[in-house]
């Protein structure tokens, strides 16, 4: 399996990191590695076997349909980066 | 006076509730202990004060004669994947530095009600990402261990590595960990204590910094089979707050310990013989056979034809769902924010998260957005969870057989740091007994079962089925009896 610096900067793109042209070389014959050795699952027959969803069966329960939380803005808030007047801030998005 | 840093949970259990010794002299004794210690780099956050004043609750609780409760008395460390409440939190993870959980996670919390206190935070591999601590943001743990003349910094294995040190070094009777595919059995054994990863399901994982949903768990790491025993009680039971924790009660694992295993049947799968294992590791499985035979055991071969597959599917199923559940780290609401000058939003995310986020959370955020992007969805990532259903059968299958699996728990002792961080692959195949009891959710527990050439310590391991912890307890504890392992760290820091 090879991967390329192109293939590395589009899913660098898809999962927000940003990367220089220096990271994409190292990183390609790295992911290139991994990748093809994961590859080897491609032997194991798994015709009609169903994917697993749940390790330990267990049953999806509901609860009552309330609020049970909450009231704490500012509590949260204290962790933010930038907060102004109640709100997390980011940069201008719309010109 | 005897040094109180010697003692392990059921000790000082005892010890505090029979009057032996106060609690706030246990809290403090360890207390020094860790200040004594940073060398190790095992502690990100001491909290000496909060192991002082659930020390005071103990010995204020026995003078009025109440009745303690389970962990009275008992400071532990708090691996620094659990939220804790007003105490710095972050993975080993610059994209947290700074930040101050406004919540208490459910697993330190039920410590904290069973009576424990927190000695620190200890570090990790970032994010619970690798298998030698050296992934931390904030500098490698040190294990306790050393090669005979030799000053070599060696690995306290991964992810849990705070841990297993802590422990180890006598900075801490017990500590939490997690184990994703293998981050609590792999460093108790590089470090010579005892580890269990329960059933998944049984320890909520709400307030547990998330790794891989479907795999993380949480689980005790001590100096015995016992104290992981009380350990446990304390922190498992449901939780509503977490859709994937069992509505179970907490059996009494503690009062039903047994090393007698006579009845029982001990399987020793086939294909755990790899290739190029070293022969001490070889030697110790067979002391092990042999001692569960001595326990009373019938000892079975069993098959597992899907084990090479598992690492695999783990590389598969592990990195996709760190890649969406990291996606939460976007520089707006907690921890690091990136904004280069005259950045948009796009650019502020992709500037926070490469400045935020180490190299091996990087290449597994990589590895599973690739494995989950379109077109390549249904090649690795539905085969990788249709591998995982024929591990579990295999287990099921196996189980038919046998009570429990006994295996080694790494395939090697300890390396030193920097000796694998060359070659992600390598460090990888640290995982290649533990892995697979992950991926089906089983129960799973790394005892000491000796030492090898350099006396450094080696691991078994025992899988259940699933729910049968005391199963694993019981034949882990057979063990324990039969290894003697009292083998300790000489201080050198």
């Amino acid at each position: 399996m090879s991967v390329d610096t192109a293939t590395v900067k589009k899913i660098a793109s898809l999962a927000r990191i940003a990367i220089t042209e220096e990271d994409a070389t190292r990183l390609a014959p790295e992911l290139g590695n991994i990748l093809g050795w994961i590859e080897q699952l491609g032997e194991v027959d798994t015709q009609g076997v169903e994917p697993m969803t749940a390790v330990i069966p267990n049953q999806l329960r509901l609860r009552d349909d309330v609020v049970n939380d909450g009231g704490i803005r500012d509590l949260l808030m204290q962790n933010a980066p930038q907060a102004e007047h109640g709100f997390f801030t980011v940069p201008k998005v719309i010109e | 006076m005897t040094d109180l840093t010697t003692l392990g949970i059921t000790a000082i259990r005892d010890g505090v509730r029979d009057g032996q010794f106060k609690a706030r002299e246990v809290a403090e004794a360890f207390n020094a202990k860790v200040a004594g210690a940073r060398a190790l780099n095992a502690f990100l956050v001491e909290t000496p004060d909060h192991a002082l004043a659930a020390a005071d609750a103990a010995d204020a609780a026995r003078a009025a004669g109440e009745t303690l409760k389970p962990l009275a008395g008992v400071p532990i460390g708090m691996k620094d994947l659990f939220a804790t409440k007003g105490v710095a939190t972050t993975a080993a993870s610059k994209i947290l530095e700074g930040f101050v959980p406004p919540y208490e996670s459910t697993v330190s919390q039920n410590l904290w009600n069973a009576g424990a206190g927190m000695l620190g935070k200890l570090n990790l591999d970032q994010f619970a990402m690798g298998s030698s601590n050296e992934t931390s943001a904030f500098g490698n743990v040190i294990s306790p261990w050393r090669r005979p003349n030799d000053t070599a910094p060696l690995a306290p294995g991964g992810s849990s590595g705070g841990s297993s040190t802590a422990v180890s070094a006598g900075l801490a009777p017990g500590a939490t960990g997690t184990d994703t595919g293998g981050s609590i059995r792999q460093p108790a054994a590089f470090t010579g204590i005892s580890g269990i990863k329960p059933t998944y399901g049984r320890c909520s994982r709400w307030g547990t910094i998330a790794f891989a949903s479907s795999l993380d768990q949480a689980g005790p790491m001590a100096r015995d089979v016992r104290d992981c025993a009380i350990m446990l009680e304390a922190m498992a039971g449901f939780d509503a707050k977490d859709a994937t924790s069992l509505k179970l009660d907490v059996p009494n694992w503690e009062a039903a310990l047994s090393a007698d295993l006579k009845g029982k049947k001990v399987g020793v799968p086939k294909e755990y013989r790899v290739d190029g294992m070293p022969a001490e590791i070889e030697a110790l499985w067979q002391q092990g056979i042999d001692w569960m035979r001595d326990a009373g055991a019938e000892i079975v071969e069993v098959s597992l034809p899907h084990t090479k597959y598992a690492l695999p599917a783990y590389y598969i199923i592990a990195p996709a769902e760190a890649s969406s559940n990291l996606a939460r780290y976007d520089g707006v609401r907690y921890g690091l924010r990136d904004l280069p000058e005259g950045a948009g939003l796009q650019d502020m995310y992709a500037a926070t998260r490469a400045a935020g986020f180490g190299d091996e959370v990087k290449r597994r955020i990589l590895i599973g957005t690739y494995v989950l992007s379109a077109g390549f969805y249904d090649a690795y990532y539905t085969q990788a969870q249709k591998v995982r259903t024929l591990i579990a059968r295999d287990f099921e299958r196996a189980f038919g057989e046998c009570d429990v699996l006994l295996t080694p728990t790494a395939p090697s002792a300890a390396f030193a740091l920097g000796e694998k961080q060359a070659d992600p692959l390598a460090m990888y195949l640290n995982d290649v007994f533990t892995v697979p009891a992950s991926l089906a959710g089983l129960p799973a527990m790394s005892v000491p079962g000796g030492l090898d050439k350099d006396g450094l310590p080696l691991g078994l391991q025992i899988i259940g089925k699933a729910l049968d912890e005391q199963g694993v307890l019981n034949a882990s504890l057979a063990i324990e009896q039969r290894a003697g392992f009292t083998a300790r760290p000489q201080a050198w820091w």
